[in-house]
């Protein structure tokens, strides 16, 4: 296991490098100027040469790169071109609430999931299992900037029983000042994991209820109790790796969930960073995601072998 | 918190007095009562402070995605100078926010007079107002003007932050140092004569020089580090000298503000005595933030909501603002546009009345000019701009073109932009009404920064991609930003915003003769010939002029909306 784990961080380092070089690379290569957000496009010639040579943007591109590169891996992602304020707090602050976020639509949409995989996939064929797949189906079509939009309406500006947007004010705490706050965007983002994790398991369940050993387990005169913990065991690898890819894509933050809400997690604050061409802050921001979705799968991977002992690793 | 002391006071006064002459066991008991009742009153009202003593708050949703930078020099253009500068910030020279109808104009601010030396005009002295100090107590004097000029243009000051340099030194493109001539006197330089400075010098907030060396203190470093840390600091901690406070920042979430009781002109002492700015830039949120009663003001509904947004009894402020929605024409070689007749024509054949009233739920203002009449800079117009679509087709046939014969025009324009209204419905409205007058218009849709990037690079450049025409909006508060940067021949790229190569000897002359006018109305004056000769010209399509909506809950009172891009919260009041 040691050996892995060494190797598995050892293939991080050229994945998150990729990351950042590709990153660096589209950023710069798109069209648009990185002084945009502090340079008025009428400001003189000479006052826009004068503040790309203070920000070094006049230098090589991979001059600039291997700046940015060599100050991140010690700690430093720069400052925001567009406010001044240092990248990494920024990026972190993001990332808290985008985890709380995320993490609050995991547990509702995995749990939720589960639930109606496993019920779809025992009760395959009959109405209880198109009831839960058509509710799968549902999750993964809509779109969920819709959803999160009629939900405002119907909930904040009809009912007027949750905030439309925002993440309330002062630091996060477990009381319903803050909490009324994430139940909209928490739900909205919950449906997509929901469905998927739902069609999942669903097939999973299906698919373990035929094997030979599950006849053994009835033969051998198991409950259906225990029959159920015998299906949920070996569903679980699979489904914890599917977790923890969505996981994933949650943690990543979603653009067009943290915009409708005004959510200031780190989808928000790529928006933020791409329409103000705020290189600085877009790079740092990614790089911090794409270690998040690195090292994610690493614990997952870790997780599954150690569930499943015939999954042998390394 | 304010708690509401003062009328209990004197309630209590009444009662004691009220008691003199009674009984006096029977004044021990009531006095008792009443001591008893009226503690329990002050600890209902310190348990229940939102019952009894409701602090007046007033919760506005911004467009911005971000809380516009706090440390004096606000970025995201004129909404950054009307949330964060010009609530706790003042500059030498102000606008005069206080009439709906009347044009805004500037009026002094921290400098209570000015005076171009008459030898030498790239001198200018200005006086300051005494006792004016910083929030932090610090005095208001001329020392802290010299050190607000340095931050941002001499390069070898502790303090110059090149963050906030292009957003002040572009608007402001002469000002070159200042002088102390004693403590409330201060002489500015510019690197030629230009009447324009006292405009320009309403974007020069004062920051407090004294807070900024309390961070700088503080902070560790060498020198450099310790100024950017200062500033970081001074960002979260600001101080200036306006009617607003800070009380809490919080990145990206929310911006609040107390009242100033000390600010310099009681007749500005604001009546709410909170403000909390919040970053709402998706225009559906912002419009349910405020049906939802999340907050009292929101900027810029969507015109598709405005009908519901009245219809629940909300209020929709709106005035004509200082901005033109134009197609800026290419004047190189073999332009169409190069043609007065095509020009004239295509700004006779738009129905704007029909695109306000029609795609825009009453949400602009048509624009005969870059100004309007009543405008000091309006000028003898002869060119009257309207719906004439027969004029405009006589116009084109006399220069050879016909329902059989039309002209192939191309124009850019993006989907989105700060301050580009509905890019894309308004120019299909346009390219259908140019389509009766013969015109055959192609539109090429960039990316906002992309576009506003082109701006700069002018007509010949290959990322304009052989374009006729831009569309890019641009706001009209100065005589540089409103005519001088696209009408004057030098202001062709790159040097500034010219991007059509506009070359007029007429115009050049007109230009030079403004800004070396240093009596007011004769610039004025100077401007407004200017502004006619461009519009007698036919130089823009003249589109629209926005009306920078606003709604807000109907407990919002004495609001006043100016013809400007700011708008004075001060007076405003909270009807509960």
């Amino acid at each position: 296991m040691f050996v892995y784990l060494a190797k598995r961080l050892l293939y991080t380092i050229p994945i998150v490098f990729s990351v950042a070089l590709v990153c660096f690379m589209l950023v710069h290569l798109s069209p648009g100027d990185p002084l945009v957000s502090i340079l008025p496009a009428d400001a003189s010639a000479q006052l826009e040469a004068r503040l790309r040579e203070q920000y070094g943007f006049d230098r090589p591109l991979p001059v600039q790169f291997w700046i940015w590169i060599t100050n991140a891996l010690g700690g430093d992602l720069g400052n925001s071109i567009a406010n001044g304020r240092p990248v990494l707090s920024e990026v972190l602050n993001a990332v808290g609430n985008t985890l709380l976020l995320a993490c609050a639509a995991s547990i509702l949409g995995f749990a939720l999931g589960m639930f109606f995989g496993l019920v779809a996939g025992y009760f395959r064929d009959t109405w209880i299992d198109k009831l839960a797949t058509s509710i799968a189906i549902a999750g993964v079509s809509v779109p969920h900037y819709w959803l999160g939009m009629v939900l405002v309406i119907i909930f904040s500006v009809q009912l007027n029983w949750l905030p439309a947007v925002g993440a309330g004010s002062g630091s996060w705490t477990w009381t319903w000042a803050h909490v009324q706050y994430l139940i909209l965007p928490a739900v909205t983002m919950a449906v997509i994991p929901m469905g998927i994790v739902t069609r999942t398991v669903r097939a999973l369940v299906g698919d373990i209820l035929s094997n030979d050993f599950v006849d053994a387990l009835r033969a051998k005169g198991l409950g259906e109790r225990r029959v159920f913990a015998h299906v949920v065991k070996n569903a679980a690898p699979t489904a914890i790796a599917v977790m923890g890819l969505q996981l994933g894509y949650l943690l990543g933050g979603s653009i067009l969930i943290e915009t409708v809400f005004s959510w200031p997690g780190t989808g928000f604050l790529l928006n933020t960073a791409i329409f103000q061409r705020d290189l600085p802050l877009l790079q740092g921001t990614i790089l911090v995601l794409a270690l998040f979705f690195v090292f994610l799968n690493l614990a997952v991977d870790l997780l599954q072998a150690m569930i499943d002992p015939r999954i042998k690793r390394g | 918190m304010h708690f509401a002391f003062l009328p209990v006071e004197p309630l209590f006064k009444k009662r004691l007095t009220k008691l003199k002459g009674e009984n006096k066991m029977h004044h021990k008991i009531k006095n008792a009562r009443a001591l008893l009742g009226g503690c329990c009153l002050l600890a209902m009202m310190t348990v229940q402070p939102g019952i009894a003593m409701a602090e007046t708050v007033l919760r506005i949703g911004m467009t911005a995605a971000d809380i516009p930078r706090t440390l004096g020099q606000p970025d995201q253009g004129f909404e950054g100078n009307r949330f964060t500068g010009l609530t706790m910030y003042d500059a030498l020279t102000m606008w005069d926010l206080s009439s709906e109808d009347d044009a805004s104009v500037v009026i002094p601010g921290l400098a209570t007079e000015w005076s171009v030396n008459e030898d030498d005009t790239t001198t200018w002295t200005f006086t300051l107002r005494e006792g004016v100090t910083f929030h932090d107590g610090s005095p208001f004097n001329a020392d802290a003007v010299v050190w607000n000029v340095e931050k941002v243009m001499d390069e070898e000051a502790l303090h110059y932050d090149a963050s906030q340099v292009g957003v002040t030194a572009s608007r402001m493109p002469t000002l070159t140092g200042a002088t102390k001539i004693d403590d409330y006197t201060v002489e500015l330089t510019t690197s030629q004569p230009d009447s324009f400075l006292p405009i320009n010098l309403t974007n020069l907030f004062m920051a407090s020089p004294a807070k900024w060396q309390e961070h700088f203190d503080a902070a560790s470093g060498d020198d450099a580090a310790k100024a950017s840390a200062a500033w970081d600091a001074f960002s979260r901690d600001a101080s200036g000298t306006g009617p607003w406070v800070m009380d809490g920042f919080v990145p990206r979430e929310r911006l609040e503000l107390i009242r100033n009781e000390d600010y310099w002109n009681a007749e500005r002492v604001p009546n709410v005595e909170r403000l909390v700015l919040l970053p709402m830039p998706e225009a559906n949120a912002r419009t349910a933030a405020l049906l939802s009663g999340q907050v009292d003001w929101i900027e810029a509904p969507a015109p598709d909501a405005v009908a519901q947004i009245e219809s629940r009894g909300f209020t929709i402020y709106s005035n004509e603002s200082p901005h033109v929605w134009p197609w800026q024409f290419s004047r190189i070689e073999g332009s169409p546009w190069n043609d007065l007749n095509v020009r004239k024509a295509a700004n006779l054949c738009i129905d704007r009345d029909g695109m306000r009233d029609g795609l825009l739920a009453g949400l602009m203002a048509p624009a005969t000019g870059s100004v309007e009449a009543g405008h000091p800079w309006r000028g003898d117009v002869t060119f009257e701009i309207g719906f004439d679509p027969d004029e405009g087709r006589r116009l084109m046939e006399e220069s050879g073109f016909s329902a059989d014969s039309r002209l192939a025009v191309k124009a850019l324009t993006s989907a989105s932009g700060s301050g580009q209204m509905q890019p894309l419905p308004m120019n299909e409205y346009i390219q259908q009404a140019l389509a009766d007058c013969y015109f055959d218009v192609q539109l090429e849709v960039l990316e906002w920064n992309t576009l506003f990037t082109n701006w700069r690079q002018g007509a010949r450049d290959p990322g304009s991609l052989g374009a006729h025409s831009t569309n890019v909006t641009y706001a009209t508060m100065d005589p540089f930003f409103a005519l001088v940067r696209f009408l004057q021949s030098e202001m062709a790229p790159p040097v500034s915003n010219n991007w059509g190569y506009i070359d007029n000897p007429q115009f050049d002359e007109l230009v030079a003769r403004a800004r070396e006018t240093f009596d007011p109305a004769e610039r004025d004056a100077a401007l407004a010939e200017l502004h006619a000769a461009s519009v007698n010209e036919a130089s823009f399509l003249y589109v629209a002029h926005d009306v920078s909506p606003r709604a807000m809950s109907a407990k919002v009172q004495n609001v006043i909306q100016p013809k400007s891009w700011f708008i004075d919260f001060s007076p405003i009041t909270i009807e509960e």
